[in-house]
């Protein structure tokens, strides 16, 4: 099948998830992509390199499930930035490329030689896209960041919380995700602006700063009405804005199992009321007393749920129009929702030393060039003769000879 | 010239993908709202104006209606039809949440569209994909959430708490930014090819590969990850990382602490506030001063010197923090080169400095009501095609002049 994006090549410094995400999905699409790692350090600036989860009991740098996981349809070299020769190798594979991402502290890169007015100067035309979690600019500009810092800072933490408890927050990287969205979008928008008009950019991407716009409307109620979330409090399972009640998370049969109820309307409510069948329902027939007494709701509500088996409350649910679903498990998402299947959400790649695994795939479908897992993440290096042969026409000898002189 | 300049995006409107749409306006497309004649339900949502209900007041709606003008239309009836495909025969993308089977039976489906516009992008961004009956299921961004995997990994250690779904309308925006990264790689593919095509967007699929090691954990191994509060779900339980400080509030000091210098800094800080008397364990920070060799992670709980390090590492972030606020503790922490943040609440960081300073407020003045609204800003800066709110967002059916001569 044609590849939407095989004419871009990508040099990619990129890694942990927020970089590396990015790039992912620009090279399942077709672009190249030649991920940069450090032989020194063994690529460990990517603390998912060597990381959890294992498939067995070996451990090691290209034995990260996470990392591979991260990084299918990538290209992986080792240039020792310390040498000479790897600046002038990575000059002339700049200069063949359209794209140089990384997600490293703000101004890793130019210390290394490599800012953007290095770039332009090599590739006139060249895109950088950097990735950190204050940007380049502005007071915090030389402060780091993993994913759940920038969830911190940006209010994300504080919206994911129960009454009378500390922020929960979100139990994993969701900006690391979801900056790689944002990462690729830069990428792509400059590439178009380049097709219109032959210009290169500097894109500068933080994370926090994508992270905030994503308060939705509660920014705006600040900005005019004054409202403070501080002030208001948060219960996240709660409607943020749309008023709706019953609207929750409630504990079904079994351990740790839940469903998540949603009920728009008076009409979702009363089909609600009618599968519950009770009295105690009556009192929340209006809309009004549900809203003002979703304690009282909610608990008795939880009563009722405690009863069921999640997966058929949830149909009997859907049965009527309301809207609810089962707090669903990985091994459920992943092994029992026909959807997910149906999919095809979870290829398989063949890793060159972790063997057959399962990865994340996309959940979009293109009609005609539509993403392709072909590639297992690479071991350190797993590509440096492919690579530097194609690119700089350099003999395999040529690179064997320049691993033992520790240039790559 | 922004990097959407020319490009007509229609949008059939949904609350589910009003944001796909803003994202789109905001880079330059010239983004055209569909909606019924009595309006999208959307216009409806609170927060309001002034806290007043009414027309054309809704923060909602202004928020993810930025960039977009607005018309009219009744696809139920032939003059709706027509006007429609007029405009889709003018439009690169189309972007629509129609139940699965709608646009078919009108006879607006893409193989329809095509005929009018053979180079059409045409996304669907459905609940579980365009092939599914489960997408005409009722829904709401926390049904969609429960479905697709986040909460499972989000809550607290006490597992007699619910999963939490953080607030925002994620299980909707994961959806737009996937349906975002769709339209610019078919936009570059058209670039090549001059070819449109069909696209399908589940949210639940997206949410799905949004859960980090809640979904890889089970691949690769088969292990399933538990919530812990403030920090990531985990298969063995992990330590705290989110502190509260000496004035009530929290801060997040992130992942462990892995690099010499590091240790170093934080011996001279624990020095400087004279605390080291009341941290036993300050000795295993000096080792991890002068650890040599890579602090390989993986050994954590294997290797006993490795772990005492980490866990006094982290024992003596949680001193200090009980003798400073947290917006200090972050400042300081970071200044020793460590990463460390407050726990803001979305209007403090909009307030914060930082963010001021890089312009992330943004003025929009609205000629309806002659007030200027202050907006959030950019989620990426791209200088030689730059993001930016064209306009507010649109009354209902309030360029239907403007596109439609006069009907």
């Amino acid at each position: 099948m044609t590849q939407a994006l095989s004419k871009y090549r990508i040099c990619d410094f990129t890694g942990q998830l927020a970089g590396a995400g990015a790039t992912k999905w620009l090279g399942v699409f077709g672009a190249e992509i030649i991920r940069i790692e450090d032989p020194v350090r063994e690529g460990r600036w990517d603390i998912l390199r060597g990381a959890n989860p294992f498939v067995d009991e070996r451990r090691g740098i290209n034995l990260g499930g996470a990392f591979n996981n991260h990084n299918v349809n990538k290209y992986g070299i080792t240039l020792n930035l310390r040498k000479p020769k790897a600046k002038e190798m990575l000059k002339e594979i700049i200069r063949q490329s359209d794209v140089v991402s990384e997600n490293f502290s703000a101004g890793v890169l130019k210390k290394w030689g490599f800012g953007y007015d290095e770039l332009k100067a090599i590739k006139p035309d060249i895109i950088y896209v950097s990735n950190c979690g204050f940007g380049h600019t502005g007071p915090y500009h030389e402060y780091r960041t993993w994913g759940p810092i920038v969830q911190a800072i940006s209010g994300l933490t504080f919206t994911s919380a129960l009454p009378n408890q500390q922020s929960a927050g979100w139990g994993y990287s969701y900006m690391d995700h979801t900056g790689g969205y944002y990462m690729a979008m830069a990428i792509m928008l400059a590439l178009l602006h380049r097709e219109q008009t032959g210009e290169g950019q500097w894109v500068d991407l933080s994370c926090t700063e994508a992270a905030v716009t994503l308060n939705g409307p509660a920014l705006l109620d600040w900005s005019v009405n004054r409202k403070s979330v501080r002030e208001t409090g948060v219960n996240a399972n709660r409607s943020q804005f749309i008023p709706m009640a019953p609207h929750g998370i409630y504990p079904c049969s079994g351990d740790d199992h839940w469903i998540a109820i949603s009920c728009r309307t008076d009409v979702d409510w009363q089909q609600l009321a009618s599968l519950i069948d009770a009295t105690w329902t009556r009192g929340f027939d209006k809309e009004d007393s549900r809203l003002e007494n979703q304690d009282e709701l909610d608990q008795q509500l939880g009563s009722w749920t405690r009863e069921w088996n999640k997966f058929e409350l949830q149909d009997a649910l859907r049965e009527r129009g309301v809207p609810a679903a089962a707090v669903q498990k990985p091994s459920e998402r992943i092994e029992e929702d026909p959807t997910t299947h149906a999919w095809g959400l979870w290829p398989s790649v063949d890793h060159t030393e972790i063997g057959k695994v399962r990865v994340d795939g996309q959940p979009v479908h293109f009609s005609k060039t539509d993403w392709q897992v072909t590639k297992a993440g690479p071991c350190l290096g797993e590509d440096n003769i492919e690579v530097f042969g194609r690119l700089l026409d350099m003999a395999k000898d040529e690179v064997q000879q320049l691993q033992e002189e520790g240039v790559i | 010239m922004s990097a959407l300049t020319g490009i007509r995006v229609v949008e059939l409107a949904n609350e589910r993908i009003a944001f796909a749409g803003k994202l789109l306006g905001d880079m330059g497309a010239d983004v055209i709202l569909v909606e019924p004649p009595a309006g999208d339900p959307s216009r409806q949502y609170p927060p309001w104006l002034d806290d007043e209900p009414g027309e054309n007041r809704s923060l909602w709606f202004w928020h993810y209606n930025t960039s977009k003008r607005g018309i009219t239309l009744d696809l139920d009836t032939g003059t709706g039809k027509e006007k429609f495909l007029a405009l889709v025969a003018t439009a690169d993308i189309l972007i629509e949440s129609e139940p699965t089977t709608r646009l078919a039976n009108l006879g607006l489906d893409y193989a329809d569209l095509t005929r009018k516009r053979k180079d059409l992008i045409h996304l669907a961004i459905t609940p579980y994909g365009r092939n599914e009956t489960a997408s005409d299921q009722p829904e709401t961004d926390l049904t969609l959430m429960a479905a697709g995997g986040p909460p499972w990994s989000c809550g607290y250690d006490d597992h007699s708490l619910p999963p939490v779904r953080g607030w925002g309308n994620q299980a909707y925006h994961t959806g737009c930014h996937f349906a975002v990264m769709s339209a610019l790689t078919a936009l570059l593919y058209r670039k090549a090819s001059g070819e449109g095509q069909f696209i399908d967007i589940s949210i639940t699929a997206a949410l799905n590969v949004t859960t980090e090691a809640g979904s890889y954990n089970w691949l690769v191994n088969q292990s399933t990850v538990q919530r812990q509060t403030g920090r990531h779900a985990a298969v063995n339980p992990t330590a705290e990382t989110q502190i509260r400080c000496a004035d009530g509030r929290y801060v997040n000091t992130g992942v462990l602490l892995r690099q010499p210098e590091q240790y170093r800094n934080l011996y001279s800080w624990i020095e400087s506030l004279g605390l080291l008397n009341e941290l036993p364990e300050s000795v295993f920070i000096e080792m991890g001063a002068n650890w040599e060799g890579p602090f390989d992670l993986a050994q954590i709980g294997t290797n006993d010197t490795l772990t005492a390090i980490v866990q006094a590492g982290r024992d003596a972030l949680r001193l200090i923090a009980s003798r400073v606020s947290a917006y200090d503790f972050f400042i300081r922490v970071q200044n020793i080169g460590l990463a460390a943040g407050i726990i803001y609440s979305p209007e403090e960081v909009f307030e914060d400095k930082h963010f001021k300073a890089r312009g992330f407020q943004v003025p929009i003045h609205h000629d309806d009501i002659d007030r200027t609204v202050t907006y959030p800003g950019a989620p990426y800066k791209l200088p030689a095609s730059p993001w930016r709110i064209s306009r507010r967002a649109p009354h209902l059916g309030e360029h239907n002049n403007e596109l439609f001569d006069g009907d």
